[in-house]
C-alpha cells in the first residue's frame, strides 16, 4: 500500500476518500455521508488515521452558523486497509461522531488543526476572533476547552486560517485574520510574533516549512506567496507573484521542502521549487565519503550554477477556481488539487526535477 | 679839366633850358646817359629811350648814333621855313648849353674820386713797406722759438719715463694701501650694514689675497679678513634667519652668501624652510578663514585669496630660487619640486574643503568662476615647477568638483522631481470646490512636465558654465570628452531619467497597498508622463544634450531606444497598478457589502443595493478620470441591445443556441457540465492581467478584477431564496451599465452570469426571480 496516495477531500454532505493505486494508475472512490451539514473545512488527526475533524455549516432557516467536529470513519475505509477494493465504491458509508468543540459561546469556526505531532488529543480551533485549545479525552469522545485566547480591536475580527508548526515541540501555532500573520504559544496562549499587512489584502492560508523551523509560507488575496523568518517579520524573505488572482492555498513538501505548491482562483496551480530558503539550498546533501568512488564526476557537477528558484510547472487542468490543494502523505512527488466545478486533479512532480533533486 | 667841359657853350647855362619844368629832368638824365654808353660802346642804352619808329641809322638824328651834321643842316634849309629855322637854331643852342653844363658837372664829380683815389693808393704804399719789416722780424722769431723747444725737448726725455715709472708705484702702493685697509673697511662697512660694499671689496681682494698669501704681511690681512668675512656672513645669516622682510631682501641675501662662497647647499634649504614658513603663514590664514565660526567668505573671495597670496608667494619663491640656485642643477630643482609638491598638497587640501563647503549651493556661475582663477592662477607656477605637477593635481581637483557638482544637480532634480510629486499630490489631496470637476488632471500633468523639463534645462545650463570657452580649464580632454559624455549625458540626463522611472515604480511597490498611501489619480499621471517621456521628452532631452556639450567621447552612451524602453515598462507597470489599486477600491467595497450582510434572512428584493450604484458612479468617475490622460481604445463591435440583454441564467425558455448556463435546482450536476463546457468555449480571464495604454483597456480590467472579487465573495455565502433574487437584481443593474465601459461586453456578461449562477448553487432554496420583473426594478432604481 506504500504506492497508495489516500486523499480526502470534501463537498457537500459527502467525504470522498480517493485512493490512487499508483502502480496501476486506478483511483478508487468511498464515500462517506456526513449528514450534519456542509463542510468549509476538514483535517485529518496525525495519530490515528481513522479520525477526522471537519468544520460545517449547520443548516437552520435563519442563520448559518459553522459547527466543528472529530469524526471517525468506518475500519474498513481508514486509508492503507486493504478490505475493501471495489464494492464499497457505490455504497456509503456514515461517519462515526466522536465529539462535538462545542462553539455555542464562540461564533463560527473557521479551522480545526491538529496537534502535528503528538498522540492526537490536542486540537486547535479557531472560531471567529477566539483561538481555542481542546483537549480530546477518552479515546476522543469528549473534547474539553483547555484553555482560549481572543484577539481584541476595532472592527470585526475573525480569522481565516490557522497551522500548527510542527516544530518547537508543538508549541507555536500560526493564524491568519484579514492581513494580519500571528504566531501564538500555546502553552500561555499569548501571541508571539505578529506580521502586521503580512499582504496587502486578505491572508488565505499558511504553512510551515517541515524542515526549518522559523520559516512560514502565506498566500492571500494580493495574488501573492510570501515566505517568512519569524524571527525577522518586518520583510519577507521571498515573494512570488505567479497567480493572477486570489491564491487559496500554499503547501510544502513533506519531504523536499524547496517544492511549493500554490493553487489559486484563477484556475491555476504552481507548483513552484524555491531552492534559495530551502534546507538543501544546494541541492540533495550528500556525504563525501559516498562519492569518493565518483571523484570524476563531482567536479563538473560542482561547477555548476546553484539552481536557481524558480517555477517548475503551471497546472492549467482546472476551469474554475481552485480552492484546495496539498501534497501526498505517503508518496512525496504526488500531489492533488480541487476545484470548485468539482474536479480532482492529481498530478506528480517531473521525473526530471525528482531525479534531480534526489541525485 | 673842368674848365675843358665847360670850354663849348659858355653862353648856355643850365637855367636856359627851355625844358625847365621838373617833370622832364629823368627823361633828360637818362638821354644823358644813354649818349654816355654810346660813347664807351655801350649798346644796351641804343634802345633805351628812343622814340619807337625812328631809324637808329637815320642820319637826320641829333641824338642817333649815325648823325651828320651835313644831312641834317640840308635837310633844315631845304624842308623848313625861315621861323622854324629860327626855332631850330634856338633849340639848338639852348640843348647845347644844356649838355655842356652837364659835362661840367660830371668831369667834377668825378675828378673829385680821382684825386682820393690817388691819395689812398699813396698811403698803402707805405704801409705795406712797414708790413714787410714786421714780417721778416716775425720769422727770424719763429726760428728762435723751434730751436728754443728742440732743447727743452731733449732735456725733458729722461724725466718723463721717470715720472710714469713713478706713476706705477703710485697705484700699486694705493691698491697695497687698500689690502692694508681693507679689514678696517670691512669692519666699518659690516658695522654699518653696508653687506653689497662689504663684500664687493672682500670680492675684489681675495683673489690677491689667495696669491700672495705666502707672504707674512698678507697673509695676516687674509686672516683679518677672513675673520671679518665670516663675522659679515654670520651677520647675513642671522639678517636671513630673522628674515621678517620680504622674499626680495631674503634674496639679496642669500646672493651675497653666495658671493661669499657660503655652500649652496645648505643655503638653498635654509631659503626653501624660510619660504616655507612664510607660505605655512598663509597657509594657516586661508584655513582660519575655513574655520566654522566667522562666516566664511564667499569661496570666489577664498581662492582670490589663496590665489594671491599662497600661489603668488609660491611663484616668487620658485622664481627666486631658480635665479639663486640655477647652478645646482636637477638635484636643486627635484628639491625645490618636492617642496612645492608639499605645501601644494596642503593647499589643495584646503581649497578642497572649502569647495566641499560650497557643494551645497546652488550657485554655479559663482563656483566655475572660482574655479576658474583657481586653475589660471596655478598655471603659472605650473610652468615654473612642472615637476611638482601642481597644475595637474589643481586639474583633478576642478574635475572633482565638476563630477560633485553633476551629483549635485543629479540630487537637485530628483529633489524636484519628488518636489513636483509633493505639490500633485497636495493638489489631488485639497478639498474641491463645490461644482469644480475634479482637479484638472491634464493640467497637473502639464505643470509637472513643463516643471521638470525647465529644471532639466535650468540644470543643463549650469553645468554648461563648466565647459565655456573663456573657462581656462574647459579644454582639458576631462572637460571634452568624458565630462560632456560620461557626466551630463549619462550620469546626469540618463541617471534622472532612471531615476524618475525607478522613483515612479517605486509607488508600484509601496507597501502601503491597502491604505492606498499613493492617490490614484497620481499614478495615473505618472504613468501618462512616462508615456510622454517615451514618446517625446527623452529623444528631445538627449537631443538637446547632445547638441550643447558636443560629444566628441567615442565612449558608449545608452541609446535612446533603451531608455524608452524602460520609461514604456514603468508607464506600463503604473497603469497596471493604477489598475490595481482602482480595482481592489471597488473590489473591498463589494466584498464587504456581500461578507457583511445576512442573505439567509433578506427580504424580496425591492430595489438595487446602494453598492452597486456606488460602484457604478465609481466606475464612471474612473472613466472620467482616465479619460483626461488616455485616449479612448478599441473596443468590440457592439449588438445594438446590449443594454437590454437579460440574463440567459434564467430564460431556459429562450436559450438561443448559445452555451449558457442554464440553472435549474433540480440538476445541479447538469449546470456544472454546462458551465464547464461554456467555459471550454470561452477564453480564460487573466483578472490581473497588464493593461494597454488606453481607456478602454484600463477599465476592463478595473472591472474584471472587481466583478472576480464579486463571484469569489458570493461562493463563500450562503444565500436564502431572496438573498439569490437580490444577487440576480444588483447583477442585472450592473450589467446595465457596466458594459459600456469595457472592450468585450461578453467578458462582463460572463462574469456576471457566473456570479449569479454561483449564487444560485449556494442557495438551499434556488427559485430565480422573474426576468421582467428584474428589469423593472432595475430600470426604476
Amino acid at each position: 500500500m506504500e504506492d497508495d496516495a489516500p486523499v480526502i477531500y470534501g463537498l457537500e454532505f459527502q467525504i470522498h476518500i480517493i485512493d490512487f493505486d499508483d502502480e496501476n494508475n486506478i483511483i478508487n472512490k468511498n464515500v462517506l455521508l456526513h449528514q450534519v451539514g456542509e463542510i468549509w473545512h476538514i483535517s485529518t488527526s496525525p495519530a490515528d488515521r481513522g479520525v477526522l475533524a471537519t468544520c460545517y455549516n449547520k443548516p437552520s432557516d435563519s442563520k448559518v452558523l459553522t459547527c466543528a467536529a472529530v469524526w471517525r470513519m468506518p475500519k474498513e475505509l481508514e486509508p492503507g486497509s486493504h478490505e475493501s477494493p471495489d464494492d464499497s465504491s457505490s455504497t456509503a458509508h456514515t461517519l462515526e461522531l466522536l465529539c462535538h468543540l462545542d462553539n455555542t459561546a464562540h461564533g463560527s469556526m473557521a479551522c480545526v488543526t491538529w496537534e502535528p505531532t503528538g498522540d492526537g488529543k490536542k486540537v486547535i480551533s479557531l472560531a471567529d476572533n477566539h483561538i481555542l485549545l481542546w483537549d480530546l479525552q477518552e479515546s476522543s469522545s469528549q473534547a474539553v476547552l483547555a484553555s482560549s485566547a481572543s484577539l481584541e480591536g476595532k472592527g470585526q475580527l475573525k480569522f481565516t486560517s490557522g497551522r500548527w508548526s510542527p516544530h518547537h515541540t508543538g508549541t507555536q501555532v500560526a493564524t491568519a485574520n484579514d492581513t494580519t500573520i500571528r504566531g501564538w504559544d500555546t502553552r500561555s496562549m499569548s501571541q508571539i510574533y505578529c506580521i502586521e499587512n503580512a499582504h496587502g489584502q486578505l491572508v488565505r492560508d499558511l504553512d510551515f516549512n517541515p524542515n526549518r523551523q522559523y520559516y512560514l509560507a502565506s498566500c492571500g488575496d494580493d495574488c501573492k506567496v510570501k515566505f517568512w523568518d519569524t524571527r525577522n517579520v518586518t520583510e519577507p524573505v521571498k515573494t512570488l507573484e505567479e497567480h493572477s488572482h486570489w491564491v487559496w492555498n500554499v503547501r510544502y513538501n513533506h519531504s523536499h521542502d524547496q517544492l511549493v505548491l500554490t493553487g489559486s482562483s484563477d484556475s491555476r496551480v504552481i507548483l513552484s521549487n524555491m531552492v534559495s530558503i530551502s534546507s538543501e539550498p544546494f541541492g540533495h546533501l550528500v556525504d563525501d565519503d559516498d562519492l569518493s568512488d565518483q571523484e570524476e564526476r563531482r567536479p563538473e557537477e560542482k561547477s555548476q550554477e546553484p539552481p536557481q528558484d524558480s517555477v517548475i510547472a503551471t497546472y492549467e487542468e482546472h476551469e474554475d477556481s481552485v480552492y484546495a490543494v496539498d501534497w501526498s502523505s505517503a508518496d512525496p512527488w504526488l500531489f492533488a488539487s480541487l476545484s470548485y466545478d468539482g474536479r480532482l486533479v492529481i498530478n506528480r512532480v517531473p521525473r526530471a526535477l525528482k531525479y534531480h533533486i534526489l541525485l | 679839366m673842368a674848365a675843358a667841359a665847360a670850354g663849348p657853350g659858355p653862353g648856355s647855362g643850365p637855367g636856359d633850358s627851355p625844358e625847365g619844368p621838373e617833370a622832364e629832368a629823368p627823361e633828360r638824365r637818362r638821354k644823358a646817359h644813354g649818349m654816355l654808353k654810346i660813347y664807351y660802346g655801350l649798346s644796351e642804352g641804343e634802345t633805351a629811350g628812343r622814340p619807337p619808329g625812328s631809324d637808329p641809322l637815320d642820319p637826320t638824328d641829333l641824338n642817333g648814333a649815325h648823325f651828320d651834321p651835313e644831312v641834317y643842316l640840308d635837310k633844315l634849309r631845304r624842308e623848313c621855313p625861315l621861323a622854324q629855322l629860327m626855332d631850330s637854331e634856338t633849340d639848338m643852342v639852348r640843348q647845347i648849353r644844356a649838355l655842356d653844363s652837364d659835362m661840367q658837372t660830371l668831369v667834377y664829380e668825378n675828378y673829385n674820386k680821382f684825386i682820393s683815389a690817388t691819395d689812398t693808393i699813396r698811403k698803402m704804399k707805405n704801409d705795406f713797406r712797414k708790413m714787410e719789416d714786421e714780417m721778416d722780424r716775425l720769422a727770424t722769431n719763429m726760428a728762435v722759438i723751434t730751436d728754443f723747444s728742440a732743447r727743452i725737448s731733449a732735456t725733458l726725455q729722461d724725466r718723463h719715463e721717470r715720472i710714469t715709472k713713478l706713476a706705477g708705484v703710485h697705484a700699486l702702493l694705493r691698491k697695497l694701501q687698500f689690502l692694508f685697509e681693507l679689514p678696517s673697511r670691512l669692519t666699518k662697512c659690516v658695522e654699518l650694514g653696508a653687506y653689497g660694499q662689504a663684500v664687493r671689496y672682500q670680492g675684489r681682494a681675495r683673489a690677491v689675497l689667495q696669491q700672495y698669501q705666502h707672504l707674512p704681511s698678507f697673509r695676516a690681512i687674509q686672516d683679518d679678513c677672513q675673520v671679518i668675512t665670516a663675522r659679515l656672513a654670520q651677520q647675513l645669516r642671522q639678517r636671513f634667519r630673522e628674515g621678517g622682510s620680504g622674499a626680495p631682501e631674503q634674496a639679496e641675501c642669500v646672493e651675497l652668501l653666495l658671493a661669499l662662497g657660503e655652500p649652496a647647499e645648505e643655503l638653498c634649504d635654509e631659503f626653501l624652510a624660510h619660504a616655507r614658513g612664510r607660505l605655512e603663514a598663509e597657509l594657516r590664514s586661508l584655513e582660519a578663514e575655513l574655520g566654522p565660526s566667522p562666516p566664511a567668505p564667499d569661496v570666489l573671495e577664498f581662492t582670490d585669496h589663496g590665489g594671491s597670496g599662497f600661489v603668488g608667494g609660491l611663484c616668487q619663491v620658485a622664481s627666486a630660487y631658480q635665479e639663486l640656485f640655477a647652478a645646482q642643477g636637477p638635484a636643486g630643482a627635484e628639491k625645490l619640486a618636492a617642496f612645492a609638491r608639499e605645501l601644494g598638497g596642503r593647499y589643495f587640501a584646503l581649497v578642497e574643503r572649502r569647495l566641499a563647503q560650497e557643494q551645497g549651493s546652488g550657485d554655479n556661475s559663482l563656483l566655475v568662476r572660482a574655479l576658474d582663477r583657481f586653475h589660471r592662477r596655478l598655471r603659472a607656477p605650473g610652468a615654473l615647477l612642472a615637476a611638482a605637477g601642481l597644475a595637474e593635481a589643481a586639474t583633478e581637483i576642478v574635475e572633482r568638483v565638476a563630477r560633485e557638482r553633476l551629483g549635485h544637480h543629479l540630487q537637485g532634480l530628483r529633489a524636484a522631481f519628488l518636489g513636483c510629486l509633493t505639490d500633485v499630490r497636495q493638489a489631488l489631496a485639497a478639498p474641491r470646490l463645490a461644482g469644480k470637476e475634479g482637479p484638472g488632471l491634464a493640467e497637473l500633468l502639464a505643470n509637472v512636465a513643463s516643471s521638470i523639463l525647465s529644471h532639466i534645462k535650468a540644470s543643463l545650463a549650469a553645468v554648461h558654465l563648466f565647459t565655456a570657452k573663456e573657462v581656462s580649464f574647459s579644454n582639458k580632454p576631462y572637460f571634452r570628452g568624458e565630462f560632456c559624455s560620461q557626466g551630463v549625458r549619462e550620469g546626469l540626463i540618463v541617471g534622472f531619467i532612471r531615476s524618475m522611472c525607478q522613483t515612479a515604480q517605486s509607488f508600484c511597490d509601496s507597501p502601503g497597498e491597502k491604505g492606498g498611501a499613493t492617490p490614484p489619480a497620481l499614478l495615473l499621471l505618472l504613468s501618462r508622463l512616462c508615456l510622454d517621456y517615451e514618446t517625446a521628452t527623452i529623444s528631445y532631452v538627449l537631443t538637446l544634450t547632445d547638441e550643447q556639450f558636443l560629444v566628441q567621447d567615442q565612449s558608449p552612451v545608452t541609446p535612446v531606444s533603451t531608455l524608452c524602453a524602460e520609461a514604456r515598462e514603468t508607464a506600463r507597470r503604473l497603469l497596471t497598478h493604477y489598475v490595481k489599486v482602482q480595482g481592489l477600491v471597488i473590489s473591498q467595497m463589494l466584498r464587504k457589502s456581500v461578507e457583511t450582510r445576512d442573505w439567509l434572512s433578506t427580504l424580496e428584493p425591492r430595489n438595487v443595493r446602494a453598492v452597486m450604484k456606488r460602484v457604478v458612479e465609481d466606475t464612471t468617475a474612473i472613466d472620467v478620470q482616465v479619460g483626461l490622460l488616455y485616449e479612448e481604445g478599441v473596443r468590440k463591435a457592439q449588438s445594438s441591445d446590449s443594454s437590454k440583454r437579460t440574463f440567459s441564467v434564467y430564460s431556459s425558455s429562450r436559450q438561443q443556441g448559445r452555451y449558457a448556463p442554464s440553472y435549474t435546482p433540480s440538476a445541479p450536476m447538469d449546470t456544472n457540465l454546462l458551465s464547464n463546457i461554456q467555459k471550454l468555449f470561452s477564453e480564460r480571464i487573466d483578472v490581473f492581467s497588464p493593461v494597454e495604454f488606453n481607456k478602454v483597456s484600463v477599465l476592463t480590467g478595473i472591472i474584471k478584477i472587481s466583478l472576480k472579487t464579486l463571484l469569489e465573495c458570493v461562493r463563500l455565502r450562503t444565500f436564502g431564496r431572496f438573498g439569490l433574487q437580490q444577487v440576480q437584481v444588483d447583477c442585472h443593474f450592473l450589467q446595465l451599465y457596466l458594459w459600456r465601459f469595457v472592450a468585450d461586453e461578453e467578458l462582463v456578461h460572463l462574469l456576471l452570469d457566473e456570479v449569479v449562477a454561483s449564487a444560485a448553487l449556494r442557495c438551499p432554496d434556488p427559485v430565480p426571480m422573474e426576468p421582467s420583473v428584474v428589469e423593472v426594478i432595475c430600470e426604476r432604481g
